[in-house]
């Protein structure tokens, strides 16, 4: 086999230093706003200078759910492509262009939500119409992404030439497919964006088709999700067991659950819109089927982690059934961080199901179940493990270490987090199944008995968002001291390798024409006949509406 | 590819969950009939009247059956419209028996809206061009409150209404 790890030059990690500036700028001003909701919504606090409170939405939801995400995730898997694959001078230069189409794209999208010009909540329901700037922005963004997803075809490409034969590196094959699906997914929302929106919302045509664009959206929407949770399940695929000493588990699993999820993230949107008028109740179900089959590579992941736990404690003599487990690094940030978000996906997974299930979804739709749902997938599964990445990619790009001192601020840290989120997405979560709707504001309604019990849960919320906000703060200190005062030194980039005697990977796993192929012919069946539906059985389109977002 | 024996019985064991899960969730579709609300039926928003149980006089709540009875509305930022009492002021509040069958029909006028009668399945999305459609038997007492759950603008959190069970 070749080497795991290729060293990484000056310009390669300025690079990728300067995707984690963004995330961690992001984090810090969508969590200041995700903490004046919660105050809000507890109906003790009311925001000054009438600023209103679905900007604040707007912006939380965009710079967190769009912006942090993205650009940690293209900064990661960068580096993961330069360690194993390698990235030539000009494809630094195509990945520099990239950074910058999407920050060009972020800051457009941002300005217009600030000046208060695009207050429509990161989904951007048609026919409420922001400004154009705000479209334009966030198409920047996915062209960027679009850029830097070819720098990573094109390193694989390279590495293949020059390797012929050869199986790719594990950590190179998952970026690939995570990219391969951003790239399918987004292609949807684009066109909307592109086709739909930016012309309406110029003046260009008159009218919008409502429910085509939110079919478009959400055929973007979950893959967007997953797009998320891949590279987490990368740290934990081939980090994790590096950290805790071990190897990896098996190669070929790693791959074949990383296909499975790439095959069956993209055609199950229709979960999102159970609940909408104009798509036949058969389709939803069969989608509804479709997302259920992600439950496959879910387990096969649990199931190689815990393995891997067990392998390694084994190896190193831990004899008792969970002897093992005791003898984890639990006084290692990067594995403790990552180890809570996992622990965090039972629970968040199990309501995900709940979610997707074609009926039950009617007690919970919209309901503040959702937001508290995607609190404990996203903001703690994925964020906890993006947080894990952190403590040693920064200090590894910047030269520097992970302190004893810094690794004892990140335990506190994962602690602060895991306490502030589990009042906040808990309340969440019983207030939905109680009814109380997501994404408004304080609202008293009529006043009835069923809304007071709503109360006490939202100011539980902003107990817990003030507890995560001081997580922030906190996570953006170790940031810092990473990045510019923590003593020089080497930090490791954990890459696990392959048992000596691994059985081979199935060249199959490597038929990207066959792959890719399978998923167009899932998309298109599931997509196909409901989109020809929607079309056909059309009403008069929608004409625009300003003045109901302040504008 | 080589699969550990265990892990064989731990999918085995996770897929046969999955297809029960799936059994049980198509057999109360197909056979007992409960989607989620799909009516594939289309209206103007800009001309909901033109389409007969819009009309403004048909608004609001109307006895179809002994028990059964039909709640017409049309949503708009940021309000539901069901229709005015004898003395002309609009009315806010549903007032059904208990053990009633309720279809709810609801449109839009202008942006997407939501319609939840909170702690009940009434659950829908309201949108542009749709009509929205949804049985349901009231078989609690009580007051439950109608909300919007879908942003609908800055008005958004002041659209409600509610729905009175009584015994």
């Amino acid at each position: 086999m070749t080497k795991v790890q290729l060293p990484l030059s000056k310009k390669e990690s300025s690079l990728y230093m300067a995707y984690m500036w963004v995330t961690y700028i992001s984090l810090l001003i969508g969590g200041l706003m995700g903490l004046l909701q919660t105050f809000v919504r507890s109906g003790k606090f009311k925001l000054p200078f009438n600023i209103d409170y679905y900007t604040l939405l707007t912006v939380h939801g965009v710079i967190l759910g769009l912006v942090l995400t993205t650009f940690f995730i293209i900064g990661f898997q960068f580096s993961l492509m330069g360690k194993t694959v390698g990235i030539s001078d000009k494809q630094l230069k195509v990945a520099w262009l990239a950074f910058w189409v999407m920050v060009i794209g972020t800051i457009m999208a941002a300005t217009t939500i600030l000046v208060g010009e695009a207050s429509v909540l990161y989904t951007f329901y048609a026919p409420l119409r922001a400004h154009p700037a705000f479209y334009i922005g966030l198409a920047l963004v996915i062209i960027g992404s679009w850029i830097a997803a070819f720098v990573n075809f094109h390193q694989l490409y390279v590495w293949k030439k020059a390797h012929k034969g050869e199986k790719s590196p594990l950590p190179a094959f998952m970026v690939i497919i995570n990219m391969l699906m951003w790239f399918i997914a987004t292609i949807g929302v684009a066109t909307s964006v592109l086709v739909m929106f930016i012309p309406w919302s110029l003046g260009y045509t008159e009218t919008i088709n409502v429910l085509l664009s939110r079919t478009l959206f959400w055929y973007f929407g979950h893959p967007l999700v997953y797009f998320w949770l891949l590279p987490a399940y990368m740290a934990w695929y081939v980090v994790i067991p590096k950290i805790i000493g071990g190897k990896l588990f098996s190669d070929s699993l790693a791959r074949m659950a990383f296909i499975l999820l790439l095959l069956f993230s993209i055609p199950v949107g229709f979960h999102h819109q159970l609940t909408e008028p104009g798509i036949d109740p058969t389709w939803k179900f069969i989608q509804v089927v479709l997302t259920f089959m992600v439950v496959v590579p879910s387990l096969m992941t649990a199931f190689s982690i815990f393995a891997s736990f067990e392998v390694t404690g084994r190896r190193k003599g831990y004899k008792s059934l969970f002897g093992w487990f005791k003898k984890l690094p639990w006084k290692d940030v990067r594995f403790l961080a990552p180890f809570i978000g996992m622990a965090a996906f039972i629970p968040g997974g199990a309501g995900g199901i709940v979610n997707a299930s074609h009926q039950m979804n009617a007690l919970v739709h919209n309901t503040i179940w959702v937001t508290g749902h995607f609190h404990l997938t996203a903001a703690t599964t994925v964020i906890l493990t993006f947080f894990g990445i952190t403590y040693w990619l920064v200090p590894h790009l910047t030269g520097r270490r992970l302190t004893p001192r810094l690794n004892r601020l990140g335990i506190i840290q994962t602690f602060i987090w895991t306490f502030g989120m589990t009042i906040m997405s808990g309340a969440m979560h019983i207030q939905g199944l109680l009814g109380g709707p997501r994404r408004s504001s304080f609202s008293e309604y009529a006043g009835g008995e069923q809304v007071a019990t709503w109360i006490n849960y939202q100011i539980a919320q902003a107990v817990g968002g003030t507890i995560l906000f001081i997580g922030i703060l906190l996570m953006v200190y170790i940031f810092i001291q990473l990045t510019f005062f923590a003593p020089r030194g080497v930090q490791e980039y954990p890459i696990a390798v392959e048992e000596d005697n691994a059985e081979p990977t199935p060249k199959i796993l490597e038929n990207w024409y066959l792959w890719i192929g399978i998923t167009i012919a899932l998309i298109l069946f599931a997509y196909t006949i409901p989109v020809i539906d929607i079309m056909k059985h059309s009403p008069p389109g929608s004409p625009p509406f300003d003045w109901l977002i302040g504008r | 590819m080589h699969l550990h024996k265990y892990e064989k019985i731990w999918l085995a064991f996770g897929m046969a969950s999955l297809v029960l899960f799936l059994i049980i969730i198509g057999l109360a579709a197909f056979w007992k009939g409960t989607h989620p609300q799909s009516h594939i039926e289309t209206i103007d928003p800009q001309n909901v009247e033109a389409h007969e149980a819009f009309k403004p006089e048909n608004l609001g709540i109307s006895e179809v059956a002994d028990g059964k009875y039909k709640v017409n509305i049309v949503a708009s930022a940021f309000n539901y419209d069901l229709g005015k009492d004898k003395d002309g002021d609009a009315v806010k509040t549903i007032r059904v028996p208990k053990g009633s069958t309720v279809l709810f029909q609801i449109t839009t006028k202008d942006v997407v809206h939501g319609f939840q009668i909170a702690g009940t399945n009434v659950n829908m999305m309201v949108e542009p061009g749709h009509i929205s459609r949804y049985e349901a038997v009231m078989k609690n007492t009580g007051e439950f409150t109608i909300v919007c759950n879908e942003y609908c603008g800055i008005g958004h959190h002041q659209m409600f209404g509610t729905v009175e069970v009584y015994e």
